[in-house]
């Protein structure tokens, strides 16, 4: 650490103040912004998943996982979402190249998917209310649907935040503004990815399992 | 709740007129008292023909000093509220003995106890820190905004829509009674079925969302935007301590957020997550609630530690002692912060070693705790002291905050929790550390950096009255109150039976009242500040010898903080210029880039006010009205490429040519 009492007499001045002013912007901070929004969604996650984790065996009486879940359906759904991230992969490695018409096709196809894993979502919902097993029946039934509907809205939201991308990129093009928010949808699109290989494996197959 | 629908409840859910407490005396003369204070406030606004700039450059403002400034006005003001609550549970509980009921039946007391810490942690203490670290972080980085400026702005109504929800709770309706952090099941669907509880849920959960955003906000403005040079241990440690203050908001905040979801899944829905039936666990809630509540104790004592770090190298003329150990302290805090919640709840039975965990790493935060203590002490060993009222808070503080650490530690002893649990000693006790500790250091905070942001001064000889009446108060109103709790009085009694406690709550009452003539001497100390801000004047934008890069610019700081971005060798980076000859630059001005205001901020806090209005009284349609326009305005928002302008150079040369004038009348 340099002292004012230890500089050498005659030393060269020391620059005090930048006159270039340049890389001094936000933009820099929105990935670093993003990657926290992110990781604090994560712990909301973290907090239903634990909360699954102490009430998921509380079934009061009333129907368990072995009763309700089919796993052939879960499967379909997961993979509508699997396939939906390799699809926002491909629309991303379009957007790197400058191909707008691509990028958007991809981005299309991305969102078709998600409304099908909601879709599904929505139908897995209604067939369970049928069976007579509705959130209010049980503490696992409560915290199994939280857990899944939690995530299901994030979905949503992101189809949502995905047209309007969609309609901005149409409206403005590939600008620096709008790639940086398509890398933001990215990062928010595979997460939610990694959600639910968590919800797969420690609700449905783990419930099924036992 | 769907049964039976009319078209009252579809238009009004379930608000009735019954629901305006005008029955109630002590609610409508509050009201009255408010809605004159008001209607003065407009009149006045108006007078002065103060909306057009009000609106202009305040409340769509994204400057984060004028964000800062209003998070610490707000604070203000509802430290009023939490205030009267105290007063008013200090004065029923010295009178309310044997066959004597006081003014404040069970029903009244329990809202105002809830209301009171409610309102003190979440809108006192919090907008304080968060207000005193928007406005200081920034400067003392050498950067000319935060990172994300709209969400700056944004996050500040969030908290302001969630404190006037509670606000409206006292005239519309009832607050809850379910304690500060609403347990379960008392706070669940069957003991409240009121809209108390849920005032409580929706103001958190809005404010809770503006508490994130801003936390993630200053975390990546504090990562990203310092200055050229300024490594990571060339921070200022009021820098570091905000870091560390918000990583642990963003990461206690979503656990917070999620707990109150599940809260209400079991109230609005008839979840079963913590009620008493079909596999519902409370104590699930107490360890959720927790996980978040401890490390928000930290979240709230840190910045404090970090005003009182800076203020006593300042003051002591001396480099801040053991910076590098201050920094560590401050890290392994942060880190404990997460693996003690469970000593809220020794009494839960989850037996000796699980408890004994909790208590030994409890225990553990005192070290690093106490050397940050040693520090300040050896920073003031052989100083020049000069005992300005921040230096004159901070000696408070360290005595203060010394007895409550100590309380503190023997409460984190397991064994002897089950003695003091939910007595009076604990509420001694955080009073103890959340007055002695967080608020002083406020109140210092705000004295120290008040020049800074306006100019002038603050009035010494008031602030010395309010600090002698503050302390002496807190002394007078708590040292009781540990008395009692050692005796084994426990907490939020409406009314006790045996007279011979009587005298120390008459005691606590008189500390109250002692406390009170410390804000009314607070009061006086602005309004006589404002009258004689000529002769308490700042020139040279240093007015105490200061260490960091805030003291370099003017006082209040031009709307790009620094002209030209400084270039930072040493923790103490405006000392070190002083001492090497800095000699500030006339010429070569540039554009500055900054952004540009936005109304939308305001407009989707107000829109989420509404929201919970309308989510508490259940007006489904309003609701979800409320709600999609919440989404049009954000979608809306985001097609607004054009957030940025240049202030051009000439207006910079102008600015600067001004402040040269100023520094040689100086």
């Amino acid at each position: 650490m340099m002292h004012g009492e230890t500089a050498p007499p005659g030393a060269a001045a020391p620059v005090f103040y930048v006159t270039d002013e340049e890389g001094h912007h936000s933009e820099g901070s929105t990935m670093l912004g993003f990657w926290l929004y992110l990781m604090s969604d994560c712990l909301i996650f973290a907090t239903l998943f634990a909360t699954y984790g102490v009430l998921g065996r509380s079934y009061a009486a009333g129907p368990s996982p072995k009763d309700l879940f089919e796993l052939p359906a879960i499967a379909l759904n997961t993979a509508m979402l699997l396939f939906s991230s390799i699809t926002y992969g491909f629309a991303m490695l379009e957007m790197d190249r400058d191909d707008q018409r691509k990028t958007q096709i991809w981005l299309a196809i991305t969102g078709l998917f998600g409304v099908a894993f909601v879709a599904l979502e929505i139908r897995e919902f209604v067939h369970l209310f049928h069976e007579g097993a509705p959130p209010w029946r049980s503490a696992f039934l409560s915290s199994f649907y939280t857990l899944v509907s939690t995530h299901g809205l994030h979905v949503s939201f992101g189809i949502l935040w995905l047209v309007t991308l969609m309609v901005q990129v149409h409206k403005y093009g590939l600008v620096v503004a709008n790639k940086r928010r398509l890398m933001c949808l990215s990062m928010f699109w595979h997460f939610l990815d990694l959600v639910w290989i968590g919800v797969f494996t420690v609700v449905y197959l783990i419930g099924v399992l036992e | 709740m769907f049964d039976n629908i009319n078209l009252q409840q579809l238009i009004f859910g379930r608000f009735t007129i019954e629901q305006i407490p005008y029955h109630e005396p002590i609610l409508i003369g509050t009201f009255a008292g408010v809605a004159v204070m008001g209607v003065a406030v407009l009149a006045l606004i108006t007078y002065y023909r103060f909306w057009g700039p009000l609106w202009r450059d305040w409340v769509t403002s994204i400057d984060h000093k004028k964000i800062g400034i209003m998070y610490c006005v707000f604070a203000s003001i509802m430290l009023l509220r939490g205030f009267a609550d105290a007063i008013m549970m200090r004065s029923q509980q010295a009178i309310s003995f044997g066959s004597e009921q006081g003014y404040l039946p069970p029903h009244h007391y329990d809202q105002i106890f809830t209301a009171h810490g409610m309102i003190m942690i979440f809108f006192v203490a919090m907008p304080f820190v968060t207000g005193l670290m928007n406005y200081a972080v920034p400067l003392q980085i050498g950067a000319r905004d935060v990172a994300f400026p709209f969400l700056n702005n944004f996050s500040l109504w969030m908290t302001v829509a969630g404190g006037i929800l509670v606000m409206v709770s006292l005239f519309v309706g009832e607050f809850s009674r379910a304690t500060w952090l609403a347990y379960p099941p008392l706070s669940g669907a069957d003991m409240s079925p009121g809209v108390g509880v849920d005032y409580y849920i929706w103001a958190l959960q809005i404010a809770g969302i503006g508490t994130t955003l801003s936390g993630i906000n200053l975390v990546a403005t504090i990562v990203k935007m310092r200055a050229p040079g300024m490594t990571m241990m060339k921070l200022p440690i009021f820098v570091w301590s905000s870091l560390c203050t918000n990583i642990l908001i963003v990461a206690a905040f979503p656990i917070l957020t999620a707990v109150l979801v599940l809260l209400s899944l079991d109230r609005y829905l008839g979840m079963h997550f913590f009620t008493n039936d079909l596999g519902g666990n409370a104590m699930l809630y107490f360890n959720l609630i927790w996980i978040w509540g401890h490390p928000e104790v930290y979240i709230l004592i840190l910045p404090a530690f970090g005003v009182f770090s800076e203020i006593t190298s300042t003051f002591c003329g001396k480099r801040l002692f053991g910076y590098t150990s201050m920094v560590y302290a401050l890290v392994v805090i942060t880190i404990l912060a997460y693996l003690v919640w469970l000593h809220h709840f020794f009494t839960m039975g989850s037996g000796a070693d699980v408890n004994s965990f909790f208590g030994i790493t409890t225990m553990i935060i005192s070290i690093p705790t106490g050397a940050k203590i040693f520090n300040w002490m050896f920073t003031m060993y052989r100083g020049r002291i000069r005992f300005d009222v921040p230096m004159l808070w901070t000696v408070a503080f360290i005595v203060t905050f010394v007895i409550g650490g100590m309380t503190g530690v023997l409460l984190a002893v397991p064994p002897a929790d089950f003695v003091l649990h939910n007595s009076l000693f604990l509420i001694a006790h955080f009073h103890n550390v959340i007055i002695g500790g967080v608020l002083f250091g406020m109140f210092a905070g705000v004295t120290f950096w008040f020049p800074k942001a306006f100019g002038f001064k603050l009035d010494e000889f008031w602030g010395k009255v309010a600090l002698c009446f503050w302390v002496s108060g807190f002394y007078v109103a708590f040292m009781p109150l540990y008395v009692l709790g050692l005796m084994g009085v426990t907490r939020r009694m409406q009314h006790f039976d045996d007279p011979s406690l009587q005298i120390w709550f008459v005691i606590a009452a008189l500390g109250a009242g002692l406390i009170a003539l410390g804000i009314a001497a607070q009061i006086i100390m602005f309004v006589v500040s404002i009258r004689r801000r000529e002769q308490l004047r700042d020139l040279t934008g240093d007015p105490w010898g200061g260490r960091t890069l805030e003291w370099s610019t003017s006082s209040p700081p031009p709307d790009y903080n620094f002209a030209f971005t400084p270039v930072v060798h040493d923790s103490d980076a405006w000392w070190d210029m002083k001492n090497r000859g800095y000699s500030r630059p006339l010429t070569g001005y540039r554009p500055i880039h900054m952004p540009k205001n936005t109304a939308t901020g305001a407009i989707l806090a107000g829109l989420s006010f509404v929201f919970g209005f309308a989510m508490v009284w259940y007006v489904w349609w309003l609701a979800a009205v409320s709600f999609a326009a919440i989404l049009v305005v954000a979608i809306h928002h985001t097609f607004n490429y054009d957030r940025e302008f240049y202030i051009p150079a000439d207006e910079v040369s102008r600015t600067e040519g001004q402040r040269s004038r100023v520094l040689e009348m100086a």
